[in-house]
């Protein structure tokens, strides 16, 4: 099998993954995606542990892109999912079809994974989405 | 003097829509002429200028525009500050003033976006040879369409989609009928880049940009200009008695940006920015919102009108889809909403809106709006937000020295 990267650094394949890994406060628990140099909630800089994000959650919003930039496929399903148990991820919806009676409000989805790309020495870029459950 | 009021003095907006016979320059010269012939004075008066423009922000545009209006040598402030630039122009001039460092001062907001594409739409990723991570979040090709969106009318669209979520009474429905009602409006605004009427139905079959956003939704690509004189209050009693009469006292200047929320990361919080701006506003102005008799808030798309009729407390919490329905944001409702035709129609030349909107509230406050004048206005509200997230509220009213 080829070797596989994230599409982005807080999308963990190896071990128990797939699954989202969110930089945690030490000191208020605020939970961060992406890198930070201290806590964008209290100013904290006192460092992060980590912690796995839940593979559920709900569509709080979305919308269907159908006129994107040049080189992005349309349309696509953009959606912003409220995790069980805490912290939100934006996201495409995938596995239906992009049109308002497939994808809705509230809607129960699962993290997956798929691949986008194959680089020259063969490794696969790997990105997530949402599945409706 | 510090801590004195402040007051608009001149204001000027070109038409706005496309200008190709003129370079940027042309119209930032244009309006800012205009706006200080209309206060009685001329760039000598001036002792600073808040210049803008988004897409040539790194360019010196304050000091490009002195050039061609009059190199006195006062101080520039260049601002950028997404589509807020123009209302963080305002402010510039507006804190001078209040310290007590210039009696008076010109800002401006430039933008020719004409040829450009839709906004906030980067080119697309191209095939890497090899993935490297990069960037804050280590991606290894660009995501957009493959981790959602992060365009101008997807974030938009999703942040309307997120007031349907939390709020009962309302769906996509009222997005449609703000589109229809701004259109509706700008057919009484000759600055307008468009003046045409659109039916519902127009507006649901038009092309579908980004669900539930379609064109007539989204605020076009246009070229404009729009300057505002301010002045201290000490300085304006020294004015002929005429000049003093049509001008209008600002009752706050408020920029504030987003604090941190959950999913504030996942989708730019444009909400609790304009709520805290709004909140501030209102108490240093001492107005309540349901004293407005106009305003001009910023419907880069049809779903962002719907949040801030909550946000700036134009309607009960969640009440904004009853708002709509009771007539409320028309010209002849409660609060009128937009009767410039709002950026759907007005056109959006990104720093050039929020002067714009400060420009819209004086006419009507001056009683100078002709057709799309709302009689008798007395206090009005201008909005704006910049992606990322900044709120710029000003409050300006009627008043005699
Ligand atoms: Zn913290």
């Amino acid at each position: 099998m080829a070797a596989q990267v994230p599409l982005v650094s807080y999308l963990v394949l190896d071990g128990a993954g797939p699954y989202l890994s969110a930089h945690v406060c030490t000191a208020c628990g605020a939970r961060s995606l992406e890198r930070r140099n201290a806590c964008p909630k209290c100013g904290s800089a006192a460092g992060f542990d980590k912690a796995r994000l839940a593979d559920t959650g709900v569509v709080t919003s979305f919308t269907i892109v159908q006129r994107a930039a040049p080189g992005v496929k349309a349309p696509f399903i953009s959606a912003t999912i409220a995790l069980d148990g805490g912290g939100a991820v934006t996201a495409n919806v995938v596995d239906t079809e992009p049109d308002p009676e497939h994808v809705t409000l509230g809607m129960p989805v699962t993290l997956t994974t798929f691949v986008v790309g194959t680089a020259d020495d063969g490794a696969e870029a790997v990105a997530f989405g949402y599945a409706p459950i | 003097m510090a801590g004195d009021n402040v007051w608009v003095l001149g204001a000027h907006m070109t038409k706005f829509g496309r200008h190709d016979d003129k370079d940027v320059l042309d119209l930032a010269a244009i309006a800012s002429l205009a706006a200080l012939a209309d206060g009685g004075v001329t760039i000598q008066d001036m002792d600073v200028i808040g210049a803008g423009s988004l897409f040539n922000a790194a360019s010196g545009i304050g000091q490009q525009i002195q050039k061609q209006i009059g190199q006195t040598g006062i101080p520039v402030f260049n601002v950028v500050n997404a589509c807020a630039t123009g209302a963080t122009a305002v402010r510039a001039v507006y804190l001078s003033i209040k310290a007590g460092e210039a009696d008076m001062g010109l800002a401006v907001g430039v933008e020719q976006m004409g040829k450009m594409g839709l906004l906030g739409m980067g080119a697309g990723g191209s095939g890497k040879t090899e993935y490297v991570p990069s960037g804050r979040d280590g991606r290894v090709m660009p995501t957009e369409g493959l981790l959602g969106t992060f365009s101008m009318p997807g974030v938009f669209a999703q942040a309307g989609m997120q007031y349907l979520y939390e709020n009962d009474d309302v769906d996509v429905e009222h997005f449609y009928k703000i589109s229809e009602k701004n259109h509706a409006h700008s057919t009484l605004n000759p600055l307008s880049q468009y003046q045409k009427r659109f039916s519902l139905d127009e507006i649901k079959a038009a092309p579908m940009i980004s669900f539930p956003n379609t064109m007539p939704m989204c605020s076009p690509n246009t070229d404009g200009a729009a300057a505002v004189v301010l002045i201290s209050e000490e300085r304006l009693r020294s004015m002929p008695k005429e000049v003093q009469r049509r001008a209008v006292k600002i009752s706050a200047s408020v920029l504030q940006t987003d604090p941190w929320v959950e999913s504030g990361a996942a989708l730019p919080d444009v909400n609790t920015c304009t709520r805290n701006a709004a909140k501030k506003a209102y108490e240093i102005a001492g107005v309540d919102p349901q004293d407005l008799d106009l305003v001009e808030l910023h419907d880069c798309f049809a779903t962002a009108e719907l949040l801030h009729y909550d946000n700036l407390g134009l309607c009960e919490p969640g009440g904004a889809g009853k708002f709509l329905d009771e007539h409320g944001p028309y010209r002849d409702g409660k609060i009128p909403v937009n009767v410039s035709g709002g950026l759907e129609s007005k056109g959006h030349p990104i720093a050039a809106t929020g002067v714009a909107g400060v420009y819209e509230i004086t006419t009507h406050l001056r009683g100078e709006a002709g057709d799309r004048q709302i009689e008798g206005a007395k206090v009005g509200l201008t909005h704006v937000i910049g992606l990322g997230s900044t709120c710029g509220i000003h409050i300006l009213e009627k008043a005699s020295l």
